[in-house]
């Protein structure tokens, strides 16, 4: 999964690296690699191949520990970006990357070599002497900082994606924070044994924060909007296989016939087959693709999106096609993908139908929304699916659908404690004498709305309306007053 | 009652909660002819929401934990690591130590827990590279850095302080870097819960009602910025639903500062 573009924060090369390892890419013989990089202008990024390679061989060796530091230098020659801001200097070799011994706690050390490329920087730069001694300090640093990247090898979770998430690709996520995602964990109750929901747009970041609160034990049903269920954050957590086996699936155009008892396996193959590409590209094997399609699905509506997801099968189902052709003359092979493929579609529906049993129960432990759909109609519905006494959460980037899904909520009965809240997170600056907040906040990390089902009365629920409306009355009248006198 | 399992009735000895409106929530022993017991609602939900993530809690996870003190974060960290992990648990006052041992066995979570009734600046854990994770809610964190170091395992951990006050922070952050701990990090976090009521605002008369009495221009105009508009609406009024934040809301509870131990 390679989100992004350069390095920026630690967490995202963690990411990275760990996903290589989760991928098992070939590790090389050693981590020293020079790579060949084409004098390349173009793109920020171009020796793709060589640094994941390089990266996988570190990442092996990392293995060992769970966090371990990396110096990594770049000499950047492939970027031609700073080439006019140097004038006539480029001292360092052209290309090429560099992925230095894996050392740990390097964090404070300094590189002979970086430390020469910033002293040739400075000596070739017209500018660097006319510059007061902080300009100096600052260029110096500015520099470091560019050719000097120490980075950490950590093994991937629920902190460290969402956090690399929410930094990098806030809106592949729909601008959940980590800390709404940590209240939505807690307020869900998530824990082993569980059987749980989940119906999420969130790349599958929140199913993997599920999985790994769960550690394999009970069972959870993922909920998928047209296309299929989407777990590109979810391949990232590492998971054994065996969290996978009690992770099952279920259409969402297909809970009302679920909820109407007209459900019937029949109505299924096209529908099965439509999720296969899904379901491929969910693996990550398309990840840098989709990136720029879901960066428009942002700000256009949900409409919109569907076709972005069309576009995406078909994307995939293209690429599935050329690599047949490749294929054909290994006929052997071939026969044996299409019995693969028999079986494995066997087995979707097999899991499909267990899914559906699963829900037919009407027992589950919790209820856990997220994405960019409207919350209440899926809240009406799906709570259906969950036991009385039990929590549920839904998360919502704005706050206008979650006031309305309350109101319905409330009117519906059935559940109580209902709370719409939001989180502040704020990051210190911790110094001896100069400790204050970080100049910088979040403004926003999205609503939460968050609730405990209980049994409901078919006569009773009509009395629990008229006392909402009962009680939201007064206050009305009375803010009403308020907002008169103030 | 068990802390981690749910059950489908409610029988004698288990707490039940009692919902009586919103924020009027109680815990209630269910015993046979005996009075009933209330006991205070938990602290800090919301950091402890954000203290089991950043310490990647999850089932399996050794745990060590300073003060118990009342023991909720302690429950929802039992909560989150069992069935195979096990939270070690240290707390200087005799009494709340064994207050909360019994809690524990009286929850039915008492094989995932060790309660050891110790200073933790002075004696440790009592456990050496086992941990996985590292909580301390001591009046000086500090002194017990050391201790938490060893107590995690070799290949390193998670560790969290929580404290009040800044001055406390500092000298753990220092304490934090001095024993090699990286990704030192303080944050704080707040909840801020909003109300949901339906509200109605006057729309001033400008004059230009009897020009036009269906339809006030206003509020065509400005539909879209307010949202939901009732239909029914009072001549001269616009409702519409709105998330009220609390007139006063919890400002502080205390600073998390997170680090990790890296190989070494």
């Amino acid at each position: 999964m390679f989100i992004g573009r350069r390095r920026r924060s630690a967490g995202g090369e963690a990411v990275r690296f760990a996903h290589c390892l989760s991928r098992n890419i070939t590790p090389l013989p050693s981590v020293e690699l020079l790579g060949g990089t084409p004098a390349h202008c173009g793109p920020p990024f171009p020796p793709m191949g060589a640094r994941r390679e390089t990266v996988g061989a570190c990442a092996v060796r990392a293995l060992a520990g769970r966090s371990t530091r990396v110096r990594l230098v770049l000499a950047a020659g492939s970027r031609s970006a700073h080439g006019g801001e140097h004038g006539a200097g480029r001292p360092y070799p052209r290309g090429g990357l560099r992925c230095a011994q894996a050392r740990r706690g390097l964090q404070g050390g300094t590189d002979p070599e970086a430390e020469e490329i910033v002293q040739q920087l400075i000596e070739n730069s017209t500018t660097f002497r006319d510059k007061t001694e902080f300009a100096q300090d600052k260029y110096i640093k500015k520099k470091k900082k560019k050719y000097e990247a120490v980075i950490t090898i950590v093994k991937p979770s629920t902190r460290i994606l969402s956090t690399m998430y929410y930094a990098r690709e806030p809106g592949k996520i729909n601008h959940l924070r980590y800390d709404t995602l940590a209240q939505m964990l807690t307020l869900g109750n998530i824990r082993a044994g569980n059987k749980m929901i989940v119906m999420e747009t969130c790349a599958g970041l929140v199913l993997g924060a599920v999985m790994e609160r769960m550690g394999g034990y009970g069972s959870i049903i993922q909920m998928y909007p047209q296309g299929g269920p989407v777990r590109a954050a979810t391949s990232c957590f590492g998971f054994p296989a065996s969290f996978f086996n009690s992770l099952y699936e279920f259409p969402l155009s297909k809970v009302d016939s679920l909820l109407s008892r007209t459900f019937s396996i029949e109505t299924l193959p096209s529908e099965s087959e439509d999720n296969i590409p899904a379901e491929e590209e969910s693996n990550g094997s398309l990840d840098e693709k989709p990136a720029s399609i879901q960066e428009t699905e942002e700000e256009s509506t949900t409409e919109a999106t569907m076709e972005g997801n069309q576009t995406e099968e078909q994307e995939t189902m293209d690429l599935a096609a050329e690599d047949t052709e490749n294929k054909e003359s290994k006929e052997k092979g071939n026969k044996e993908n299409i019995r693969e493929k028999q079986r494995k579609q066997q087995e979707r529906r097999k899991k499909l139908v267990e899914a559906a049993a699963l829900l037919k129960e009407k027992n589950a432990d919790g209820l856990i929304v997220a994405g960019r759909f409207h919350p209440t109609p899926l809240l009406l519905s799906l709570l259906e699916f969950v036991a009385p006494s039990r929590p549920f959460v839904v998360y919502c980037q704005y706050r206008e659908p979650l006031l309305e899904c309350y109101t319905k909520l409330r009117e519906k009965g059935g559940v109580i404690n209902l709370k719409l809240s939001e989180t502040w997170l704020r990051n210190y600056q911790v110094l001896p004498d100069r400790s204050h907040p970080k100049l910088t906040m979040s403004g926003g990390g999205g609503y939460l709305l968050s609730g405990i089902t209980v049994v409901m009365d078919k006569g009773k629920s009509d009395a629990g309306r008229l006392e909402a409306q009962k009680t939201e009355e007064p206050t009305s009248k009375k803010r009403k007053l308020e907002e008169l006198h103030s | 009652m068990s802390f981690v399992e749910y059950g489908d009735t409610i029988q004698e000895g288990d707490t039940a909660i009692v919902f009586l409106g919103h924020e009027s929530m109680f815990p209630v022993k269910v015993q046979h002819g005996s009075k009933t017991q209330t006991k205070t609602q938990i602290l800090y939900s919301t950091d402890i929401s954000l203290i089991t993530m950043m310490l990647e809690l999850k089932p399996g996870s050794i745990v060590c934990e300073s003060g118990t003190g009342s023991g909720s974060l302690s429950h929802a960290i039992i909560r989150t690591v069992a069935p195979t992990g096990h939270l070690y648990t240290v707390e200087f006052h005799q009494q709340r130590a064994e207050k909360a041992m019994e809690e524990f066995r009286e929850h039915k979570v008492e094989h995932l827990v060790t309660v050891k009734n110790q200073d933790v600046c002075k004696n440790g854990f009592g456990v050496s590279n086992m941990a996985d994770a590292v909580f301390l809610d001591i009046p000086s964190p500090w002194e017990a850095i050391g201790h938490a170091k060893s107590a995690l395992k070799v290949e390193g951990g998670r560790f969290c302080s929580f404290s009040p006050c800044i001055e406390q922070v500092q000298r753990t952050c220092l304490a934090l870097e001095e024993h090699g701990f990286t990704e030192i990090n303080t944050l704080e976090i707040l909840l801020r819960v909003y109300n949901v009521r339906t509200i109605s605002l006057q729309i001033p008369d400008l004059g230009k009602a009897a020009e036009d009495n269906s339809n006030p221009g206003f509020d065509s105009s400005n539909q879209a910025n307010q949202g939901v508009m009732c239909g029914s609406q009072q001549q001269g009024t616009a409702q519409f639903k709105s998330g009220v934040p609390l007139r006063e809301m919890v400002g502080h509870t205390g600073y998390l500062t997170f680090a990790t131990k890296s190989l070494s």
